[in-house]
């Protein structure tokens, strides 16, 4: 018998030393041609994470590309009066039970985090992996008030808001969502506007654009004729994402190319974005760094508000004057400043004591500064 | 409030800090401060001592009671010492189907067994319903020294092995709770190390059973011990096909899962050819792999380097945190 022959692995491909030796010898061909170097954000912290944890951040400044994180981290952009408004409820009122994922339950606020914060005798926090899981607690526990501080971006929207179809669907009364679901192409255009920050090119999220669809981002070139990629997570994929955008400068057409079309089509995903439209509408949202942004957050549609814990439980959700002194998240997250540059970064703040989200999250831009980079840091 | 968390126990940073800061002041001697895996007492004896609270407590490719006796058997091997007699002391919640304890019994005695160590005294403990969760066990082990830790004799050139896959352990538990609904043939690699012991005769100079923190964390802290940094390839770490599949889907970096059958060597240059041969022909270790050698041309002191597969440079840091998968 001959042995069974093994399907190629996945993504080698996409990791070879060779394919991305290709990749930058090209990228830094068109470099060259451009006569300068060139800044590019990453808008999504998974992109962050790839180009640090292939090591690939230091190989793209030989070749003349700078790597800048944007605000692409729903955990460090939520704002701290969301994790106030639900740290007041659950320590003032007896069965509660607040579900959240794991990062969001680190972040440190003026009342501390959701981990050290003690909750009223019968109420609990509780870490869950996936929006389905708050669900299903509501179900399990039905003498609970079941609360999903639910927060994510296009990629998890609409994953969030199927829960509270879910339980209507099962006449699940005792459940209810905490929205901090933020959307993409507004921020990309407040950073923009706001002409804070030099930035050559973009390139967009790979998974928000699955659900969005290219087209979401048409503006970026034909209004401000800033060049940009979609691309994906492996490090081939992103190098192909820098590639696009370095021939578009050189060629002053600025687009939006697709780099990752094994996953994302120009209209994106219709039954999410549908999903999404018949529950959620905009509002005008905070952002942690951005400030306030027209359309930016999205929220329940008022035939949904029983499933609202803003409304069912009368939270407050209202800027605090609190703030953790000295902290510069707000300004990594808009790209003005790298983790580096903060006075606090690898001192003060660190993975066993964050001092503010980006430190926090697995997609925080300081998190995967300190854990992946050698370098003139710590100590 | 300061409150004990989690990850004071959970190997990384935090542990050695508590260690570091509260421990070793408290007890200072000449014997704990060394902080190897085991103490290395008068007569050349070596002393170690584990305790067990894994859940759950049967899991893919072991139990609680394998466990006990591979993880403090496994502790002695890589301080030089060959096991030879184990304690065994168990605590029990009020409730546990008397199956699973003989169950349990019977892991323990075949691996102690397999490892021709014998359980030579112990301790019973009952705690009411709701104040143990089901067996916690402690062990402790005794042996004979058959070769000594030499980390101040690592020099560039000299070879870093691993002894097989790494990640098993960590990834079956985690799956075995069920958090993560994904089922996947990853096994525990809990096993016993006792066939490394004639290396230290031909060319060991550092060994260490690569546990909670993982792979990148038992690099981190060897590169802390010695005075030349570490380079390893990524390429070169063998990982199993359903792992590797695994930690894809749940973005979890398998540098830092934990293994329980596995253990990092530095060997000199020299000898490293040959040791590698002879771990490969032994079927516990037929997967062993030389992934990177001790540098002076790379890196500073301290630091412990990845070269991933796609060519760039990284650093490896200890476990910070208790892993969690991405959220978005």
């Amino acid at each position: 018998m001959t042995p069974k022959k093994k399907s190629p692995e996945l993504f080698a491909e996409w990791r070879s030393g060779s394919t991305v030796r290709n990749l930058l010898k090209t990228i830094s061909g068109e470099i060259i041609a451009i006569k300068r170097p060139i800044r590019i954000m990453e808008v999504c912290g998974t992109h962050t994470m790839t180009l640090h944890r292939a090591g690939l951040k230091p190989l793209l400044r030989e070749a003349g590309v700078e790597m800048v994180s944007g605000p692409g981290c729903p955990v460090c952009i939520t704002p701290d009066y969301y994790h106030e408004a639900i740290i007041n409820l659950v320590t003032s009122q007896k069965n509660i039970l607040a579900a959240t994922f794991g990062d969001m339950t680190r972040v440190p606020t003026a009342r501390g985090s959701l981990q050290t914060t003690v909750p009223f005798p019968g109420s609990e926090i509780k870490i869950v992996y996936s929006p389905e899981e708050a669900l299903e607690l509501a179900g399990k526990n039905p003498g609970k008030e079941v609360i999903f501080f639910g927060a994510g971006f296009e990629t998890t929207i609409p994953a969030i808001a199927h829960t509270v179809k879910k339980a209507a669907e099962k006449k699940l009364t005792n459940f209810s969502l905490l929205a901090a679901l933020w959307l993409i192409p507004p921020a990309i255009e407040a950073i923009l506007k706001s002409g804070e920050v030099a930035i050559d090119g973009f390139i967009y999220p790979g998974h928000v654009s699955a659900v969005i669809g290219q087209k979401a981002y048409t503006f970026v070139a034909e209004k401000f004729g800033v060049p940009g990629a979609i691309a994906g997570f492996e490090p081939a994929d992103v190098l192909l994402g820098v590639l696009s955008v370095s021939r578009q400068i050189r060629n002053g057409r600025p687009e939006v190319s697709n780099e990752y079309r094994r996953v994302v089509r120009t209209d994106g995903n219709p039954l999410a974005l549908t999903l999404m439209a018949e529950m959620l509408q905009p509002f005008a949202a905070d952002w942690r760094g951005l400030g306030r942004i027209q359309n930016s957050g999205l929220k329940l549609k008022p035939a949904w508000k029983e499933y609202d814990a803003t409304t069912r439980f009368d939270l407050k959700l209202k800027p605090s004057r609190s703030h953790i002194s000295g902290c510069r998240c707000g300004d990594v997250l808009k790209g003005l400043i790298g983790p580096l540059d903060c006075p606090l970064f690898a001192r003060a703040c660190n993975p066993d004591h964050p001092l503010g989200p980006c430190m926090v999250s697995y997609e925080g831009a300081c998190l995967i500064e300190y854990k992946y980079s050698s370098g003139e840091k710590k100590k | 409030m300061k409150l004990v968390s989690l990850e004071m126990g959970s190997g990384g940073r935090l542990m050695q800090e508590f260690i570091k800061e509260r421990l070793l002041p408290a007890f200072k001697n000449r014997y704990l401060q060394v902080l190897h895996d085991s103490a290395l007492l008068p007569a050349g004896l070596a002393l170690t001592t584990d305790s067990y609270t894994v859940d759950p407590i049967f899991f893919p490719g072991g139990d609680i009671g394998t466990l006990c006796v591979n993880g403090t058997v496994n502790d002695l091997v890589v301080s030089g010492a060959r096991p030879e007699y184990l304690s065994l002391a168990l605590i029990i919640e009020e409730g546990l189907e008397m199956s699973s304890l003989e169950r349990i019994l019977r892991s323990v005695r075949k691996t102690a067994a397999r490892n021709r160590v014998q359980i030579v005294t112990g301790d019973t403990k009952v705690v009411p319903r709701g104040q143990a969760d089901r067996i916690y066990i402690n062990t402790a082990g005794i042996g004979h020294m058959v070769g000594r830790p030499q980390p101040e004799k690592i020099k560039p050139g000299d070879k870093i092995l691993v002894t097989g896959t790494v990640g098993e352990h960590g990834l079956a538990i985690m799956l075995a709770r069920n958090s993560f609904r994904l089922s996947s043939r990853v096994r525990s690699d809990c096993a016993p190390l006792v066939f490394l012991l004639p290396l230290w005769k031909k060319g060991a100079l550092w060994m260490r059973d690569i546990t909670r923190g993982g792979l990148a964390t038992v690099l981190s802290e060897l590169a802390d011990r010695i005075s030349y940094p570490l380079l390893v390839e990524e390429t070169r770490i063998p990982f199993s096909r359903a792992l590797k599949g695994a930690v894809e889907i749940l973005g979890i970096d398998p540098l830092y899962l934990a293994c329980e059958g596995r253990a990092l060597l530095v060997v000199k240059e020299g000898d490293a050819g040959r040791a590698l041969r002879a771990l490969r022909n032994n079927h516990a270790s037929g997967q062993a792999a030389i992934i990177g050698e001790v540098q002076d041309k790379i890196g500073r002191k301290g630091e412990a380097l990845l070269r991933t597969s796609s060519g760039g440079l990284r650093l490896l840091e200890p476990l910070t945190s208790e892993l969690l998968p991405r959220i978005c």
